[in-house]
């Protein structure tokens, strides 16, 4: 049991008390800028961060998991009676909804999210952050506005890098192991095309990069005490920001699916 | 003139300060002296919009602080600068963007007259010509006057001060209070610095508020400390000195 602004809490009411400490959060971001062409700096700097910056491990990630996909596929599958196009729609099917967006975004929380954690949490622990509010800056606005929609402009993209690199991976894999040739992977990709499946691919990374920046900016802007503190944000922010990944991946399939 | 009207605060129950009134007037150096942890960081903190008193109004020249809308909030902190105990400048940024940051948040200034009054500031605390450094690049007493190059770059009217002498040799302290008194007195502002280093008092105080736990235990002109008569600041001053 714990007592906060005149009010007794206990453990099970934390979690509501995080969450609206939450959204007072974010809404707290939206106030008139200070200045506009400041903010779109800020927005630019931050999509080069998080979107170039995470690039190499995307391309990494993407190429071995649509090699990886594709081999354990065509493993479980390969039978005179299944077309050899069918491995090839299967991997394609499964990067665009899942694999690329989920396992893209899980690595983006641990990279991007505890960048942006231990970011804002050393500026708060070292009295930038109040530096900011005295000069008369709306802090939560300035430090994590810029950061969302950065993410949410290059997270996006960075996933549909990676459904590509994902599909080229399996090309790559299947004519390396000599499972199947890029024409039947690219067939069954084809054939088993939805729109749909893009545009829910899409829906997940908004969503993923709305949690992973805000939910980061959040455990480090509420940073209290040092260093040792602002490494516990840090890895707050990726744990937060995985489990909420997995949930709303959940919720999001249940919905649209 | 910054006023406060019986000023509390309290966390989660612990009164820290406990109804403070006093006025700090314009183009004079006020300290705020007492022990660790009576509460000047706390008051400032309330002073500068950081903390919301629990009760109480801070005034700045008749403006009530305290009950102002967001928008003229951010107005008045405008006016403000402030120097932080650990000079809070921007690690990611140079020292010229540092103390360009307000000019370029807040004025229409062209690059050029930008350029002209971030020199113009360092010149004022005796640091030209570091314009490109970071702030990890130079000693702590050089932050120190950064810091203040900082405040000062909007047209600013009141200066806080939290502990401008920590962690800094004797020396450099001092050419910190000069620096502090003479920027009184050419902008002639409201300057207020929390502080326990006595010798700063005696230096470049004018006014000075002797806050002992949470309340305002003596106030009164720096000529008169000695005469004050009240043990817990004469008791205050001998451990300063013995330190």
């Amino acid at each position: 049991m714990y007592f906060a602004d005149g009010i007794i809490f206990t453990a099970d009411m934390t979690f509501f008390y995080q969450f609206g400490k939450y959204l007072l959060f974010l809404k707290g971001m939206f106030s008139k800028p200070e200045k506009l062409s400041v903010y779109i700096d800020r927005t630019i700097t931050e999509m080069n961060n998080i979107g170039v910056g995470s690039l190499a491990i995307v391309v990494i990630i993407a190429i071995f998991q649509g090699a990886v996909t594709t081999l354990q596929i065509a493993y479980q599958l390969i039978s005179p009676l299944i077309a050899k196009p069918v491995i090839g729609s299967i991997v394609s099917d499964s990067s665009m909804l899942e694999l690329a967006p989920t396992i893209t975004c899980l690595v983006l929380a641990g990279k991007v999210g505890s960048h942006i954690a231990s970011e804002i949490g050393s500026m708060k622990v070292r009295e930038q952050v109040d530096a900011l509010e005295v000069m008369g800056i709306n802090s939560s606005g300035y430090l994590a506005l810029p950061k969302i929609v950065g993410g949410l402009i290059m997270i996006p993209l960075l996933v549909v890098i990676s459904i590509f690199l994902s599909n080229l991976g399996g090309v790559i894999a299947g004519e390396a192991s000599g499972i199947l040739t890029s024409e039947e992977y690219l067939q069954g990709a084809r054939e088993s095309f939805l729109p749909y499946n893009l545009f829910f691919a899409l829906v997940k990374a908004v969503t993923y990069a709305f949690i992973i920046t805000s939910v980061s900016a959040y455990q480090g802007y509420t940073t209290e005490g040092g260093a040792l503190e602002v490494g516990a944000s840090s890895t707050r922010a990726v744990v937060y920001s995985a489990v909420a990944i997995l949930f709303s991946d959940y919720l999001l399939a249940q919905l649209m699916l | 003139m910054i006023e406060l009207k019986d000023v509390r605060k309290s966390f989660d129950g612990v009164e820290v300060l406990k109804g403070i009134s006093t006025k700090f007037e314009t183009g004079k150096v006020n300290l705020v002296i007492g022990s660790s942890g009576h509460g000047k960081s706390v008051m400032m903190k309330c002073m500068v919009g950081l903390l919301n008193p629990t009760s109480g109004n801070v005034f700045y020249d008749d403006r009530d602080f305290t009950n102002l809308e967001y928008s003229e909030l951010r107005a008045v902190r405008r006016e403000i600068g402030m120097l932080f105990q650990g000079t809070a400048l921007f690690d990611s940024l140079t020292i010229e963007e540092n103390v360009e940051f307000t000019l370029k948040m807040f004025t229409k200034m062209t690059k050029a007259e930008r350029n002209d009054r971030v020199n113009f500031c360092l010149e004022q605390v005796d640091m030209p010509g570091i314009n490109d450094k970071y702030p990890a690049e130079i000693s702590g007493g050089m932050q120190k006057r950064v810091g203040i190059a900082r405040a000062i770059a909007l047209d600013i009217k009141y200066l806080f001060c939290d502990e401008p002498n920590s962690g800094l040799d004797p020396v450099t302290s001092r050419l910190i209070d000069e620096l502090l008194h003479q920027i009184t007195d050419e902008f002639n502002i409201t300057t207020i610095i929390n502080t326990h280093d006595m010798k700063t008092v005696f230096d470049i105080g004018d006014e000075v508020i002797f806050i002992y736990k949470g309340t305002n235990e003596w106030s009164g002109k720096v000529s008169d400390i000695r005469s004050s008569g009240n043990e817990m600041l004469t008791n205050f001053i001998k451990a300063s000195f013995f330190e």
